[in-house]
């Protein structure tokens, strides 16, 4: 069982971290994608089965499945209220499954190994073991306020990762050079345009060399004139690094730039997907139409 | 009538009571501090078997007045020092309110601190260390101030179970001396001086925090 997964385990979050890393050293070759082909192509990195989530009795996704390939861009549209965001925080474990079950690299997330069907519903000790591979990115920016920007970067790698105060700082610095904001280090969040706040929690996120990111709406609550520098930092990361990336936006120019898929969701459903081009220029559905040329 | 002797006589007296009501008024606090913000996060704690005992003792404490405190400690814990017990009840019964004050600070956090947190995969103690209390608590500074001003003036209360104390202390030289209104007289005064530079002190600490 154990040497089934070693070897995956090898070239899967070990790869990305390196790529991250090297973008992070290297950024003038940033723009080569041709990474080595990816060893796994098949194996999803996160799977959703037939998952339920209802909040008393509004059910908000209904049997879903869906996933994810290793170091795909999804890019998740559809109107408000049809589930976007609770698919993230599912994801990130903020909420729990109602039914069905989330794996991650083939692992069970939603759920543990135990019990008599093989599966009981995580436990924070487990889920807080694995979900550390995940990292989001808030509409809100949620930077803590209490700390510089600096530390706002370093706090998860010293206390999450055991990494060294100056270890974590300078992997900081170089994060926040990277989202541009290398002078910003001993700035407080609150000092901060929401859009440089916005890259600080970017830099934040990608400290934890998570596997996926997660990015809701991350431009919704910023002025239009900031939303440019934020979506530039995103298809940096996008272009220079192999992480997977599962995003809501209602920016389909970004959207069409970075994803590989586009999911347009309904009621709790994907009504359809497809490459950028595709759904975009010509949706299926007239309810992907109409919900895009509402947006567009 | 109104004697200067007397009253300049009685000062040291009532002085000496005065550092006894400064001094239970620190230690209160601190174990009014501390152990409402124990009972603060406690409350917050994942599990009914942690937060449902905590709500009981806290709804019991509250709800019996402090005197009675005082007196059942008192009679039930003989052998222990008058003062020690008046610094712990009052401490014990004002960390009933300030827990309540912590939770207002800690509830006004807002849900995305917490969920940053998560995300970040922060194990839980940092999480209230590093991010949900320094929030909470520079919120809560002043109505905390405000409890010490008050424990602060129900030191008296110390005198039923004989700790000498500034009103204690002035009843004693009054009854002596036969001079109740110089002996009263300056404890007031004492009280009103002291409170004084205590708000001053506080509205500073507010000014700083509120940056
Ligand atoms: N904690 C909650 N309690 C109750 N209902 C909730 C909760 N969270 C979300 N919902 C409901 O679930 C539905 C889906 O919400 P969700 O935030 O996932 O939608 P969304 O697609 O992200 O919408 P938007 O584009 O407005 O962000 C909504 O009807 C919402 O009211
Ligand atoms: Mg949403």
């Amino acid at each position: 069982m154990l040497s089934d997964t070693d070897p995956k385990e090898e070239t899967g979050p070990g790869g990305h971290t390196e790529a991250v890393d090297d973008a992070l050293t290297n950024k003038g070759d940033a723009l080569r994608n041709d990474s080595p082909a990816n060893d796994s192509p098949v194996a999803d990195m996160v799977r959703f089965d037939q998952v339920v989530k209802r909040f008393g009795d509004h059910t908000v996704l209904d049997q879903l499945d869906f996933g994810l390939r290793r170091g795909e861009r999804v890019t998740l549209i559809g109107p408000s209220g049809s589930g976007k965001t609770t698919i993230l925080r599912l994801l990130m474990t903020l909420e729990r499954v109602t039914e069905g079950t989330i794996h991650v690299d083939g692992e069970p997330f939603s759920h543990m190994p135990g019990g008599r069907d093989g599966l009981v519903p995580a436990n924070e000790k487990y889920l807080r073991e694995r979900r550390r591979r995940i990292g989001m990115v808030f509409q809100q920016f949620n930077l803590f306020p209490n700390m510089k920007v600096l530390e706002n970067v370093t706090e998860a790698p010293v206390h999450v990762l055991g990494l060294s105060r100056d270890e974590a700082a300078e992997r900081g610095r170089e994060l926040l050079d990277l989202v541009g904001l290398a002078d910003k280090c001993d700035a407080h969040p609150t000092q901060l345009s929401g859009g440089q706040q916005q890259r600080v929690a970017i830099a934040r996120a990608l400290a934890m060399r998570p596997d996926i990111l997660l990015l809701d709406e991350v431009t919704s609550a910023l002025d239009p004139e900031l939303v440019a520098g934020v979506l530039d930092v995103l298809r940096d990361i996008a272009l220079s690094t192999d992480i997977t990336m599962l995003c809501v936006t209602h920016e389909m120019g970004f959207a069409r730039d970075v994803s590989d898929r586009v999911m347009m969701f309904d009621h709790g459903h994907v009504l359809e997907a497809g490459p950028p081009d595709q759904l975009f220029e010509a949706p299926e559905h007239t309810r992907t139409r109409e919900f895009l040329s509402a947006v567009l | 009538m109104w004697d200067w002797n007397t009253a300049r006589e009685g000062l040291p007296v009532v002085l000496h009571g005065f550092g006894i009501t400064l001094l239970a008024t620190v230690l209160g606090s601190v174990v009014a501090m501390v152990l409402g913000l124990l009972i603060a996060v406690l409350r917050r704690a994942p599990t009914r078997w942690v937060t449902v005992p905590v709500r009981i003792v806290v709804e019991f404490v509250r709800s019996t007045p402090v005197m009675i405190q005082l007196f059942a400690v008192w009679v039930l814990v003989p052998g222990l020092d008058p003062l020690t017990i008046g610094i712990a009840v009052l401490g014990i019964h004002y960390a009933m309110y300030t827990s309540e004050v912590y939770r207002a600070g800690i509830d006004a956090v807002p849900q995305g601190q917490w969920e940053a947190a998560v995300a970040l995969s922060l194990p839980r103690g940092r999480v209230w260390r590093a991010v949900i209390l320094p929030q909470a608590v520079r919120k809560v500074v002043p109505a905390l101030g405000n409890y010490v001003i008050s424990m602060f003036k129900e030191t008296p209360f110390l005198s039923v179970i004989t700790v000498q104390e500034m009103v204690h202390e002035a009843n004693e030289y009054g009854s002596v001396h036969f001079a109740y209104l110089e002996a009263f007289t300056l404890a007031a005064a004492i009280f009103l001086v002291a409170s004084y530079p205590t708000s001053m002190l506080m509205r500073r600490l507010e000014k700083r925090l509120a940056q």
